[in-house]
């Protein structure tokens, strides 16, 4: 019995620091600025500039992920392979860029990108046309790409660790090439892991508005940047919260369809 | 687990030089009796070493924090989140929170040194703030372009707002990211008045700005005088005031190129930035203080020098030398500005026009 | 012919390491590379200075925000750990329908967008009428931090036998002595992996910090923010390359530490 009261604590922290606090955001959401009940800010994500910056959140988000994805699986393997008998050294070395703060990770692209940034820099030295970098769908993706594939390698890797050597050779035995091995192996064996690392990617990716300002010169609005905008500049809070809401939903139905694929719960980067 | 490991060592020794720290700042941080000053205020618009002096002079505790736009500000102050004494918006933004009874009434007893105030920028500031209750004028300054030399040819050189929308600096153009600043320049280069309420020109001015959009090479505040320092972008819109520090960064770089300032012809915004002090603020009298102090024509001329923008400050003015008091372009002659106007507040429903309208051109 | 492909196959997979690495540091090296230039210039060498290393220490904004941040971090690691574990013991011994709600609830924060986290917690504070500042900061990260632990704690928990905490009873140990002598041990490292996992999360964190903060406090991540925002100053540059080599340093004392147990999980 006394241990129950344990938990005491904790769930006034979360009734306190959680609930309420989205009971808030619900509460906004559904408002109007004299406090009458509206769905209009619900609705406002259909306006044409909504509609847009959110279009544009899930597209770049989506590819990122993709990309992520794409440049994590391979290396994943590799490190696999590698890591047996010899330490996890390497993986550090892949992990370690992840330490760095986020903000200067972001900053240290805007340096390379900018038109008098390095690479145009190099691009000159070499007597080739600079190339308009910064400010760009482009940029934002290579920032979010830059910035989350750590979380994509990580649980991947996790997963791949605990695949048994035995299985793979056992298929190779029996005559399956390596792209049979892993289409039938691999993957299967794999999927908490990849869904784990979409998850830790593609949501970070769909509401960034830090990215997007840093690497996209304000030019380029995503969601993320809509909703920070309504908080710290436009003032109007409720379209902020009504928006955080859908933006809810939209993270919500991602993480229906993960579990869907996640029954066991193993995809964890931790 | 190695990540464990490494992460418990960091944690450890930078736990315990936080612990360190903490407790070293903490107990530095005393001054219970003179009280705390939170002061919301521009990046760099200010002297540090003012600050210093205050806080020496007086033995009050300066909290000192920095807003970018004018928008950024008023909900911080609004929400009540953090409760500022003393705070610096521009023009509209004061009759805005006036309106809205966020601000408090100034004692003038307080603030004896309001003296050294030009009378003219007094005057001005009626615009806003018709019974002069409740700010005191700290910088004033024009919006214009910037344009380096060495990127833009003899004949480009810009003179009119519409040059933004001139093909030849597509990618060049840099932009401020605030909307009244952004409108003002569509709307005076269609003619219209910066101030306009009439949905129409709100709509073409809209416009305008979308087509001008692809030829933008960023939306920014600050970063303006950095990255046309830098030779980031060739025209970039601007307030005028960094010319001084433009000029002498510019030489100290040995830069190549320099870097010259254009108020165009269809006129422009000339606007006042003054203290006031928020309706919940905690420590009025030491704000009174505060903006006390900064009247001090010393004082003002200290922020001159470090700032570079035009002051209202009568007192610090006949301070300076005489060359820079005759530079025109440090202060300009507000006669001869043409066609210039000063923001107002339009109401909260026209301010949520444009507020939609900015975010249809960010979409777009 | 099979070994020309395996070898074929290594080179193959060296180059696409090498590339991967080369995209992850090239950013990092060349901020390095520029904290030592001279001029401000991002293309041309104007000669080695530490001038920006001293600005950076000289500057009270960034050693404030540096301390902060520190302080932040091990507070609410330390707190939620305490909150966190004392719920994860708790939780454990529920029935299954409450603990599937209260594991429901714990994953909130988690899965939720941190921007939304953020700007709850600041209509919360706001509602709530607490000043923001330091404490809400805080607050807020105690908040995130906590179900990270939980997440670490539980599965241990599961792992250990209740009899043994039982058998200790009927011996006659008291319930507090009993868990310290025979379940705590258990789960210490849980424990342990939850703490250091807040203390990181809370240490990167920027978004949720950038709407709980309040007048004149920063963590690195905010001071960085704003100060990007106003021009990139190489002093930037001075500060990265040395949280890069601390971290670097580090890693490298705990990875070539004698007595460490290999092994290749993660976190």
């Amino acid at each position: 019995m006394s241990k129950k009261l344990l938990s005491g604590p904790y769930l006034l922290w979360m009734i306190g620091f959680t609930i309420i606090p989205l009971a808030l955001i619900v509460f906004y959401g559904l408002t109007d600025k004299e406090g009458v009940f509206t769905l209009e800010n619900i609705l406002a994500i259909a306006t044409p500039e909504h509609r847009k910056a959110l279009w544009l959140s899930l597209g770049l988000s989506l590819v990122s992920t993709v990309f992520c994805l794409v440049l994590a699986y391979p290396l994943a393997m590799i490190l696999r392979k590698r890591n047996i008998g010899k330490g996890s050294f390497v993986v550090f070395i892949f992990i370690l860029p992840m330490w760095m703060n986020f903000l200067l990770r972001t900053l240290a692209w805007q340096t390379l990108l900018e038109k008098n940034g390095v690479i145009n820099g190099i691009l000159s030295f070499l007597h080739l046309p600079a190339q308009s970098l910064i400010n760009t769908p482009g940029a934002i993706i290579l920032g979010m790409v830059y910035n989350f594939l750590p979380f994509m390698v990580l649980p991947i890797y996790n997963v791949l660790c605990k695949i048994d050597d035995n299985t793979i050779n056992a298929a190779q035995d029996l005559g399956a090439n390596f792209f049979q091995t892993l289409i039938r192996i691999w993957f299967p064996l794999s999927v908490p892991g990849i869904i784990s690392g979409i998850t830790m990617v593609f949501v970070p990716a769909l509401t960034t508005f830090v990215i997007s300002n840093l690497l996209g010169g304000s030019k380029i609005l995503l969601i993320g940047n809509v909703i920070e905008q309504e908080f710290t500049r436009g003032s109007n809070w409720n379209l902020g919260s009504g928006l955080s809401l859908v933006l809810m939903i939209f993270i919500l139905i991602s993480m229906a369809l993960i579990a869907k694929y996640d029954k066991n719960g193993e995809g964890t980067a931790f | 687990m190695k990540k464990h490991c490494f992460a418990l060592s960091l944690a450890v020794v930078l736990g315990a030089a936080s612990i360190l720290g903490g407790c070293s700042g903490k107990a530095g941080a005393q001054s219970e009796e003179a009280g705390e000053l939170y002061v919301y205020n521009w990046g760099e618009y200010i002297d540090e070493e003012v600050i210093a002096m205050f806080e020496e002079e007086t033995g009050i505790k300066v909290i000192y924090d920095m807003f970018e736009t004018n928008e950024e500000m008023y909900p911080v102050i609004e929400a009540g989140g953090v409760t500022y004494d003393a705070v610096c918006p521009s023009d509209y933004m004061i009759q805005k929170m006036m309106e809205n009874n966020l601000l408090a009434e100034l004692n003038f007893d307080n603030i004896p040194n309001v003296s050294e105030i030009d009378p003219e920028y007094i005057e001005r500031s009626k615009a806003f703030d018709p019974d002069n209750k409740y700010s005191v004028p700290y910088c004033w300054g024009t919006v214009g372009i910037l344009y380096n030399t060495s990127m833009v040819a003899p004949e480009d050189i810009p003179t009119k707002w519409s040059d933004l929308w001139d093909e030849k600096f597509s990618g060049e153009i840099l932009m401020q990211d605030s909307v009244r600043d952004a409108f003002m320049v569509a709307l005076k280069s269609l003619g219209y008045s910066m101030n306009s309420t009439d949905e129409a020109q709100l709509t073409e001015a809209k416009e305008l700005l979308v087509q001008q959009k692809p030829l933008v090479q960023a939306y920014v505040i600050d970063q303006v005088r950095d990255k046309m320092i830098g030779g980031e972008a060739a025209i970039g819109v601007i307030y005028s005031g960094e010319m001084l520090y433009i000029q002498e960064e510019v030489e100290n770089l040995g830069l190549d190129y320099n870097l010259e300032y254009v108020i165009p012809e269809e006129g422009t915004n000339v606007w006042i930035d003054s203290w006031v002090i928020p309706a919940n603020a905690k420590n009025k009298e030491n704000a009174e203080k505060w903006i006390d102090f900064l009247c001090r024509p010393e004082i003002a001329k200290m922020n001159f020098e470090y700032i570079t923008y035009p002051t209202p400050n009568k007192g610090a003015f006949e301070l300076l030398d005489e060359e820079l008091q005759n530079n025109k372009a440090v202060f300009p002659d507000l006669d001869s500005l043409e066609n210039c106007e000063v923001f107002q507040f339009l109401g909260d429903e026209v301010d949520t026009i444009y507020n939609n309208l900015w975010k249809e051109v960010k979409s777009n | 012919m099979k070994r020309t492909k395996d070898s074929l196959k290594r080179v193959v997979e060296n180059f696409y390491l090498v590339i991967i690495l080369i995209f992850l540091y090239a950013p990092i090296a060349t901020m390095a590379v520029l904290s030592f230039n001279n001029s401000k210039s991002r293309t041309q060498w104007g000669g080695f200075t530490l001038k920006w290393y001293l600005e950076m220490f000289e500057s009270s904004a960034t050693i404030d925000a540096l301390t902060n941040t520190l302080f932040i971090a091990f507070a609410s690691s330390l707190i939620a750990t305490v909150i966190g574990t004392a719920a994860a013991i708790a939780i454990n011994s529920m029935k299954k329908t409450t603990k599937t709600i209260i594991m429901g609830i714990t994953n909130i924060p988690m899965l939720n967008a941190d921007i939304v986290t953020g700007i709850s917690l600041m209509l919360a504070f706001i509602a709530f009428g607490i000043s923001l500042g330091f404490q809400t900061i805080l607050i807020a990260h105690i908040t995130f931090n906590i179900p990270y632990v939980i997440l670490s704690v539980m599965p241990k928990l599961k792992q250990t036998s209740k009899s043994t905490y039982e058998a200790a009873l009927d011996l006659g140990a008291s319930p507090l002595y009993a868990f310290f002598k025979v379940v705590f041990p258990d789960i210490l490292p849980g424990v342990l992996s939850g703490f250091l996992l807040a203390f990181t999360m809370s240490l990167d964190d920027f978004i949720i910090t950038h709407f709980t903060r309040g007048a004149g406090i920063n963590t690195l991540s905010t001071l960085i923010y704003s100060e990007v925002r106003r021009g990139i100053k190489p002093s930037m540059y001075a500060l990265s390359s040395i949280i890069f080599v601390t971290v670097l340093v580090l890693l490298i004392i705990t990875n070539f530490a004698p007595n460490h147990k290999k092994g290749g999980e993660m976190i």
